[in-house]
């Protein structure tokens, strides 16, 4: 394989898992559930929709003929990503996890409202 | 005025949402991996057959009213956004003292009640510097959101209000 | 080059899913849990994807996507049931 693209897959596929561990990292150390929530939605997604690009390149030059398929990954995971977080978000406030009360704005306190 | 009357790109009772019917094409071409006649053929069957059988979902179109501007601003204010915040955000995690950070929740009033760019809106702010949203009134009049490292709250809400509700307002003119 | 990279991503990767466990562990909410199983599966597309590349074998492309939209589908029907009790409505 030319000497460039390896270069270029290797430092896809490194700087996508140390962005995965990051954001491993992130929510292992952050302190409460809202600030965790930050680790997973964009460290990881970014670094494992790298690795899947560096796929793509490894395979379209390595392989027979172009493969893009593994774009279809990082699109799903980056539509996906939000979507999740938001849900996880939302089941959070609703179950009033959040440790300091003080800190939440008025709109949300009327949103979480009684818990039925 | 809602965003979903007319779109530029005709549609009918058979071909209800052109621009779906085009995505659907792309993507199974993705999903198979080759360029040939008869999954370009079978790709657009489905294309078809996948708007016309669930198009109850989709009573309206989405409407673009500026295509390049869509462009522009996925491909560059998106792209670039999404690289500087993961590395911004891995330095907040891998900082020696974590209490040192700064999360809170900040309200972002809407200028918009259109779903389709709230929603936009939202998953581009998940992505982006430091911050999540968590939740929508349910007036769909501000949009709450949890920051990671909170210095100036106001300066937080004027840089997500004009980076990227403004742009995504004109796109969708509305 | 590649021969050290995937090792070496394959450690960070590691190290992650360990850190991910912990979460997934400790807690100490429930929805501490879902999340760290949400990365867990992440992590695991990033896994499938480098053993793809390292066998040089294209199956893995088909078990990667099919677990990056179950964990998907898993999260949201997890989350929603917390905030509702419910997942259909």
């Amino acid at each position: 394989m030319i000497f460039v693209i390896e270069l270029l897959v290797s430092f896809f596929l490194v700087v996508g898992a140390f962005f995965a561990l990051a954001g491993s990292i992130g929510s292992f150390r952050l302190p409460d559930f809202f600030s965790r929530l930050h680790g997973p939605t964009k460290s990881t997604t970014l670094g494992v929709g790298g690795m899947a690009i560096a796929s793509a390149i490894y395979f379209s030059f390595h392989g027979e003929g172009i493969s893009f398929h593994e774009v279809l990954i990082t699109l799903f995971l980056f539509i996906t990503a939000p979507v999740s977080a938001h849900f996880l978000a939302k089941a959070a406030l609703h179950q009033r996890l959040h440790e300091n009360k003080a800190a939440l704005p008025p709109a949300c306190e009327k949103e979480t409202g009684p818990h039925e | 005025m809602p965003a979903y009357q007319k779109s530029p790109i005709p549609g009918n009772r058979w071909l209800p949402h052109p621009l779906m019917t085009l995505v659907l094409v792309i993507i199974w071409l993705f999903l198979v991996n080759t360029v040939t006649f008869g999954h370009l053929l079978l790709g657009t069957l489905l294309g078809i057959a996948i708007p016309w059988f669930t198009n109850r979902f989709w009573p309206e179109r989405p409407k673009i009213a500026k295509p390049f501007l869509l462009f522009r601003f996925f491909f560059i204010t998106f792209v670039t956004d999404v690289i500087v915040a993961n590395i911004t955000v891995v330095r907040l995690f891998l900082q020696p003292d974590i209490s040192r950070l700064r999360p809170r929740f900040i309200e972002i009033p809407l200028d918009t009640q259109d779903p389709m760019v709230i929603t936009i809106l939202a998953s581009v702010i998940s992505l982006t510097p430091g911050t999540v949203s968590a939740e929508v009134s349910e007036d769909r009049q501000t949009l709450i959101v949890h920051g990671l490292d909170v210095a100036d709250e106001k300066l937080a809400v004027q840089t997500i209000k004009t980076r990227y509700e403004a742009p995504l307002k004109e796109i969708f003119s509305c | 080059m590649l021969s050290i990279a995937i090792p070496v991503a394959f450690a960070l990767l590691t190290a992650a899913q360990l850190l991910n466990l912990y979460r997934l562990l400790k807690g100490p909410s429930l929805l501490d849990r879902i999340l760290a199983l949400d990365t867990m599966y992440i992590d695991a597309i990033a896994m499938f994807i480098l053993m793809g590349v390292y066998f040089h074998s294209a199956v893995y492309f088909e078990a990667a996507l099919i677990i990056s939209v179950m964990g998907f589908i898993g999260t949201v029907a997890t989350s929603k049931f917390l905030m509702r009790g419910d997942i259909l409505e």
